[in-house]
């Protein structure tokens, strides 16, 4: 009928034909149906500066080594506290200008961390900025390249009130007598990534993750006593500003090593920053607070970890005593 | 019979990697996308297939036994004639075998005294040590192919910008491979990681890749037409027009101004608007050209490239237009674009270069039309339909990722019918493929077709993107493909054809250096990105810290950047191949070349 081996034109029509026909039923219409998606109830827009922020992070491509996305299966679930769901990407993945399109920023390779969540883990702006000025100033064995472009060096005469200081260590600097200056950019990019953070949903709505095949028996083996591995937790949550040795980064984040706070019998206040965060000192960076992340066994391997490493020679502490703390932070702030 | 058992295996195996995830899927809404009852669709489908099985291996007894009767009817027609002999006759017989069995060669029937003399000039060049240490001395090209004097220029020129272009790219490949190793390499803005890495893609995929295509599409539309092309001038303005997108593109990449990160989609829309010109002006130009063709056949060849190029149009088209990107709809159109980019433009067209330039190298015709046919309609129905595995496990419709899943299974099709076709072509010639130094590259090119497309059919289930997904594994399936598959056919249908229209040879010597850096490159770059990739996904799994993950990395990433050097280098080695092929000739050489060959035509 079609005759395609002598007749060139209906080898043409036919195949572009049918290739457009599958083409709008793969693409096209379930990229129309994603147009209706709403935005969650409490989710919020993006203000004008994590706006340009956004526009920073694809001008750098930042999406060729992060995702954007905390898929549905149990491995990512250190990613987030629920699997990604299309409202999500509601404000983000929005048409950038006429030149540029929606951002692609789900991602196609984690060759660093996913970044879903990252406003969480690291809420305060110093940690950015230091670790986008180099990220080896506060997780050493990170590949991530620097973006020294978007600082400012300038001498410390030239330094004006509004500027943003960036307290980089000495090792880190070309030349040791200038200071690090965060340019507008910087400050951008920075206040996008602090505002990227899971929009709360209530426990029933969420997409559940699939259950891993392997069930983690770890702490069921130990008995009551056995906590999870608390070097492992320190190294997830802690390291990246307090650093591995517990020594902590002069100007943005207090060393633990030696720390009062760290070796002190009473352990109510050490909890109390653990799980609401600090912000009393001005020479040190915001800690965020990690009560929602951390479970009161993991908070207590957390803290026997560090009364007991780098020199620190304080006695262990209870789970009982934790939880009593957090329970009674709690009713405070109801 | 090989082949079919070979699928059964294959189907037998598939399946149970399907059906093991069938429990994690807790939904029971959709129970007929889920991957359960789409495993048990295909168990069924696969009892049917044992069935015909075991029904033709009963044809076949019936059919074995029926012979068999022949047979022995045989026998006892030729015992009867024996016996009506007489002694006479039947010692005649005997005494004739006997003197067979007793000749004896006398041992230089071959041999002579007389020196030998090359009375016609025949021999040009004569040498003492026939084995060179490094690399076989291969076969010439036979004859040069006449060409128009301007599609050669046309050829030549497109090839020379694609050399180019994978020189340029892989060096920025390379320099962005390094910076895992050190990432404090440099400091300046337009050498960052991010913005080097579309770079990189970029240039290979629309610089040295689409190029060379294009080129080597030139020779194979007209001559396959029989044909002169439609116009030169439209073929010179899609050259510039490319060049100038790839060009343009860089330069704005570097600069930090893309489209918003999609893989390769990352040139703003005016730039990718170049490009697609280019494409369309090329459609018009080859339709052209195959629609006025001097024989009654569309060979095959012309399909794929027609094709390729109408889908890629039609692709881009889809990928740039506004109306349905904004929120998730931008990710489902991403792994439509990104899959499509790689199946329906660079596959599908080097297929059809292949379907010319390979059995044109051997000197025999392809080993089955049909089976070009089948693979022709099944690319397309199948490869269009799986851009979704890509975000496998992402927020996307889940029905959009079991259709990808399923039909990434259905890429066998085409993959078999295309691998076996081009097999079965060099099937008989195996001492050909060790004495040229062409189809060595045809081989691996082939072989890797097979290889590296169902391997990532196999990374599409999901139990091994749980594992390999976001993880280096990508990185070297798609370096095994684009590498693997398409750089190694289209540098041998550049080997094949360069040497025919210029007359001029490559150094055997520095073939052979580019053929062995560029696949042990590959292989070190391959395997370490595999083993990593899949360390870096268990360590995930096992929930150890992120960090973790990249420092086990790193020495993958060291041999990672060994393999790439040596790739570097073997691109370096073809351009000057590619520089010796098609130099000027000197005058006088010229004058006799023309002389020879008109010798020749006579």
């Amino acid at each position: 009928m079609f005759n395609f081996h002598k007749n060139h034109r209906n080898l043409v029509i036919v195949s572009l034909t049918v290739y457009v026909f599958l083409s709008i039923i793969i693409a096209i219409i379930p990229a129309y149906k994603l147009q209706t998606v709403q935005p969650l109830p409490n989710q919020n827009p993006l203000s004008v500066k994590e706006q340009a922020g956004l526009k920073v992070y694809v001008a750098e491509n930042c999406a060729a080594c992060h995702t954007q996305q905390v898929r549905n299966i149990d491995m990512d679930k250190m990613w987030g506290d629920r699997p990604s769901m299309p409202s999500d990407y509601f404000y983000s993945k929005k048409r950038l200008d006429v030149w540029k399109q929606s951002p692609s920023i789900l991602g196609s390779e984690r060759t660093g961390p996913d970044l879903t969540n990252v406003g969480k883990r690291q809420a305060g702006v110093e940690w950015h900025l230091l670790h986008l000025y180099n990220p080896r100033i506060v997780v050493k064995e990170s590949i991530m390249p620097g973006y020294p472009w978007l600082f400012v060096e300038k001498d410390s005469t030239q330094i004006s009130k509004n500027d943003v200081v960036v307290p980089v260590p000495k090792k880190f600097l070309s030349n040791p007598s200038k200071k690090i200056v965060a340019g507008k950019k910087a400050l951008e990019l920075a206040a996008y990534l602090q505002s990227l953070k899971q929009t709360d949903l209530p426990e029933a709505a969420r997409p559940a993750f699939i259950p891993a095949s392997k069930v983690k028996t770890i702490t069921a083996t130990g008995g009551q006593g056995a906590l999870p591995d608390g070097k492992a937790l320190y190294a997830q949550h802690c390291a990246a500003c307090h650093q591995p040795d517990g020594t902590g980064l002069v100007g943005a984040f207090p060393p633990l090593v030696g720390s009062p706070i760290v070796n002190n019998t009473d352990i109510d206040l050490y909890v109390k920053i653990i799980l609401q965060g600090y912000d009393a000192r001005s020479d040190f960076g915001v800690m965020p607070g990690f009560a929602e992340q951390l479970t009161d066994e993991e908070i207590t391997a957390i803290m026997n970890h560090e009364r007991s490493s780098w020199g620190n020679k304080a006695e262990p502490v209870k789970l009982e005593k934790v939880k009593s703390i957090r329970e009674f932070v709690m009713q405070l702030n109801q | 019979m090989k082949k079919s058992s070979l699928t059964i295996l294959l189907m037998t195996f598939l399946p149970s990697i399907l059906m093991a995830q069938g429990s994690t899927d807790l939904s029971t809404e959709n129970w007929m996308t889920s991957p359960g009852i789409i495993g048990t669709f295909i168990l069924i489908a696969i009892v049917v297939l044992i069935a015909v099985f075991i029904l033709s291996v009963r044809v076949s007894t019936y059919v074995e036994s029926m012979k068999k009767k022949q047979f022995e009817k045989k026998n006892l027609e030729f015992s009867e004639e024996l016996i009506r002999m007489d002694e006479s006759e039947i010692d005649s017989i005997l005494e004739k075998r006997k003197a067979a069995k007793a000749y004896k060669l006398s041992g230089n029937e071959l041999g002579s005294d007389v020196l030998a003399q090359d009375d016609k000039g025949m021999i040009n060049r004569v040498t003492h040590e026939p084995n060179n240490p490094l690399v076989d001395q291969k076969k010439k090209s036979p004859l040069s192919l006449e060409t128009p004097e301007k599609l050669k220029k046309v050829v030549i020129y497109y090839i020379g910008a694609s050399v180019f272009w994978l020189v340029f790219g892989t060096l920025v490949g390379q320099y962005a491979g390094m910076k895992f190793v050190w990432p404090e390499m440099d400091h300046l803005s337009f050498l960052g990681f991010g913005r080097l890495r579309p770079v990189h893609t970029n240039t290979v995929f629309w610089g040295w890749a689409s190029l060379a295509m294009l080129g080597l599409g030139y020779f194979v539309i007209t001559r396959t037409s029989n044909n002169t092309l439609f116009s030169y001038k439209l073929a010179w303005r899609a050259w510039r027009l490319i060049n100038l997108s790839v060009l343009l593109g860089n330069i704005f990449l570097m600069a930090g101004i893309n489209n918003g990160g999609g893989e390769y989609r990352e040139y703003i829309w005016p730039i990718a608007v170049l490009f697609m010109l280019g494409l369309i002006i090329t459609f018009f130009n080859f339709y052209k050209t195959v629609a006025t063709r001097k024989i009654s056949e569309i060979y095959i060849s012309n399909w794929y490239i027609l094709a390729g190029l109408l889908w890629t149009i039609t692709l881009s088209v889809i990928g740039y237009l506004p109306n349905y990107q904004d929120g998730l709809g931008e990710t489902v159109i991403q792994g439509y674009y990104m899959h499509q980019g790689v199946g329906m433009w660079f596959m599908t067209y080097t297929l059809g270069l292949v379907y010319y330039y390979l059995p044109s190298s051997l000197n025999k015709p392809i080993y089955s039309y049909s089976l070009g046919v089948l693979a022709f309609w099944t690319q397309m129905l199948f490869y269009t339909l799986i851009g979704t595995h890509h975000f496998v496990f992402s927020p996307l419709p889940w029905w959009l990722q079991t259709v990808a899943i399923v039909f990434s299974m259905g890429m066998f099709i085409p993959v078999v019918a295309g691998s076996t076709n081009f097999l079965m072509t060099m099937r008989g010639s195996w001492r050909q493929i060790s004495s040229s130094y062409v189809l060595p590259f045809f081989l691996v090119g082939v072989i890797f077709y097979f290889v590296g497309s169902t391997q990532g059919s196999l990374q599409a289930f999901r139990f091994t993107n749980f594992v390999w997904h976001f993880t280096d594994f990508n990185v070297a399936h798609s370096h095994m493909t684009m590498y693997g598959i398409i750089c190694f056919l289209l540098w041998a249908c550049i080997y094949a054809i360069l040497p025919k229209i210029t007359g001029r040879e490559p150094k055997q010597f520095f073939v052979g250096i580019h053929f062995w850096f560029a696949f042990i490159g590959m292989f070190a770059y391959m395997l370490s990105m595999m083993a990593g990739g899949t360390l870096k996904g268990l360590s995930w799994i096992e929930g150890n810290p992120f960090i973790e993950s990249v420092i086990l990395m790193k020495k993958f990433w060291v041999w990672r950047a060994i393999g790439g050097s040596m790739m570097f280098i073997s691109h370096l080695i073809f351009a000057y191949n590619f520089y010796v092929m098609t130099r000027k000739q000197p005058e006088l050489e010229m004058q006799v070349a023309a002389s020879i060959q008109t010798d020749k035509t006579i």
